[in-house]
């Protein structure tokens, strides 16, 4: 095996994952299951003992050193991820739950506000569960109603439909940046122009993009994007939505309560300024600060060398996966995330994952809340190994030996 | 290296998902149900005809796993003749063995060939696999008539 090294050090990295170093029914953990989540490194871990062992107390609000260091440490945290996403300013950056609260935030602030009967959000046919229901809930509340861009069966958006279904009341487009089902890399940048030669804003769902490629939303050119903490390295908990100032300017608040506030009277609130508008209440202060760590972790070894090895294992996964003939792969475009979902002839992908825990493989086995995306393949679910920085090329081949013993058992 | 599986995916548990008994649509039954594991997609559609409070026939179509497959090919065989309480009683300690509650304390020999799935109670993930088909026979039998999920 003669594979091509990632540019950082492997052995190194994985040595900075403490739970990566434990057997799982007697075998070394591989652990396949990224997508859903990632494990934390060491670093992220400290950071957040360190943060209520030393820094810890509530932020904007007291005067005392305690708080302003937390303070400190917390927006240093919405800088870092403003570089991280190279956006113009750091209160473009609000802190929320995860990537399902950036999107209901949107779906209830910017839609509400803006959306109305006989309007139109326009998403796609591979949507996350959390890119399709808060789009549900606002054509419910509104008398819109949700407009979706079908794929092809290499699971690909087909643009001409995409560009067919935009229309003069089109009040949104909200897509993946890459799909959490079949790993596809959506051509984005055709689809925010598209968008914006008609004046309409466009969200993206960087769940999966955040993790596996720079991000650049200046250079994109996207309104609103999203992504979790927990899938780049960080707690879970912690979610960033990314909004161009003009538009988070003009919406409402979302949430209400304290710290989102200027004044307060029982006959008028004034709202505070951009970011606290939207980030009403006690935040979640360590794991945001953690966050910040993640994102220098990912820094230190570089987001294009973790995207370029997690590229190559993609490739030598597909190709071994291609060798074994009762093996279909779901998902096939030609631009892919690392993520490689799968149906085995015969075999339900829960036992594929059951047996594979066996050996100490963790993949995912289900529909990946995307129903619709199954219900296109026709498929009751797939199994998914989705691969992180720290995974080899080594786990690659006891994934296909492993998958090789399940097919074997089943005879 | 899969050997130490064997407790739950056991011989008789691919006989019944390769070969599924009573697996057809029954056109005169009385009861059709529809379950569905969220979860995992499995889905379920029992048909029974009951007459007198006795199951005549019970038969099931769908797509599932393994063992939600074999449970309810399983099932279909043994309620077969059964009156309504019998089955419902055997849904009980089903119930039971899987999930593990006060499970040491069954009599698996009171199980008969279902005792074959009492190794799910080791992965808990799957016991709902094991129960859809039991749980959508219960709503049936009470004749509620509208999907169950086992979530």
């Amino acid at each position: 095996m003669n594979q091509p090294q990632p540019r950082f050090d492997l052995a190194k990295a994985r040595a900075d994952f403490p739970i990566l170093s434990q057997t799982i029914n007697r075998h070394p953990l591989v652990y396949l299951d990224n997508a859903a989540s990632t494990h934390k490194p060491r670093a992220v871990i400290d950071r957040i003992r360190k943060v209520y062992e030393e820094d810890y107390s509530n932020v904007h609000r007291g005067v005392h050193t305690l708080s302003q260091r937390c303070t400190d440490l917390f927006e240093s945290a919405r800088e870092k991820v403003q570089t991280l996403l190279n956006a113009r300013h750091s209160h473009e950056i609000i802190f929320v739950r995860g990537t399902t609260e950036a999107i209901n935030l949107v779906a209830q602030s910017y839609g509400r506000k803006n959306v109305g009967p006989g309007d139109e959000i326009l998403i796609t046919a591979m949507e996350h569960h959390s890119n399709i229901v808060p789009w549900q809930m606002l054509c419910e509340q509104t008398g819109a109603s949700l407009k979706v861009a079908p794929i092809s069966l290499t699971g690909e958006l087909l643009m001409d439909e995409f560009a067919g279904l935009l229309s003069d009341r089109t009040r949104l487009v909200s897509v993946t940046h890459m799909s959490n089902a079949l790993g596809t890399i959506n051509p984005v940048e055709q689809i925010i122009a598209q968008a914006h030669a008609r004046g309409i804003p466009v969200l993206l769902d960087g769940a999966q993009s955040a993790p596996h490629m720079t991000v650049d939303v200046q250079a994109l050119d996207c309104d609103f994007y999203a992504f979790s903490g927990h899938k780049l390295y960080g707690p879970s908990g912690i979610g960033v939505l990314y909004g161009k100032e003009s538009l988070l300017t003009a919406m409402p608040p979302w949430q209400g309560g304290g710290d989102m506030i200027r004044r307060v009277t029982f006959e008028k609130t004034e709202y505070n300024e951009l970011p606290y508008k939207f980030e009403a209440g006690t935040p979640n202060i360590a794991d945001t600060i953690a966050l910040g760590a993640a994102i220098d972790y990912v820094n230190i070894l570089g987001i294009d060398a973790i995207a370029e090895h997690e590229h190559h294992l993609l490739a030598y996964a597909t190709e071994q996966a291609l060798k074994i003939p009762e093996l279909k792969i779901i998902g096939t475009a030609g631009h892919k995330g690392a993520i490689l979902s799968f149906t085995l002839d015969r075999i339900h992908p829960h036992d594929i994952g059951t047996l594979l825990d066996q050996l100490g493989i963790a993949i995912r086995a289900g529909h990946h809340c995307a129903m619709p995306v199954m219900d296109f393949f026709e498929v009751p679910a797939t199994a998914r190994a989705s691969f992180g920085l720290y995974n080899t090329f080594e786990e690659v081949d006891i994934l296909m030996d492993g998958i090789r013993q399940v097919i074997k058992m089943f005879g | 290296m899969l050997d130490q599986i064997r407790d739950l995916y056991q011989e008789v548990v691919f006989d019944h998902n390769r070969n599924p008994r009573n697996f057809r649509v029954m056109e005169d039954a009385n009861r059709k149900i529809e379950g569905f594991n969220p979860l995992c997609g499995d889905r379920i559609t029992l048909y029974a005809k009951v007459i007198d409070g006795k199951i005549e026939d019970v038969s099931f179509q769908g797509s599932g796993c393994a063992i939600s497959t074999a449970s309810a090919s399983l099932m279909t065989e043994i309620v077969k003749g059964q009156t309504e309480q019998e089955a419902e009683q055997l849904f009980d300690l089903f119930h039971r063995i899987t999930t593990g509650k006060n499970g040491d304390e069954v009599n698996l020999e009171e199980l008969g060939k279902l005792a074959v799935l009492a190794g799910v109670r080791a992965y808990p993930a799957r016991v709902k696999c094991a129960t859809l088909a039991w749980h959508s026979l219960q709503s049936a039998l009470k004749n509620d008539g509208e999907t169950v999920s086992t979530e």
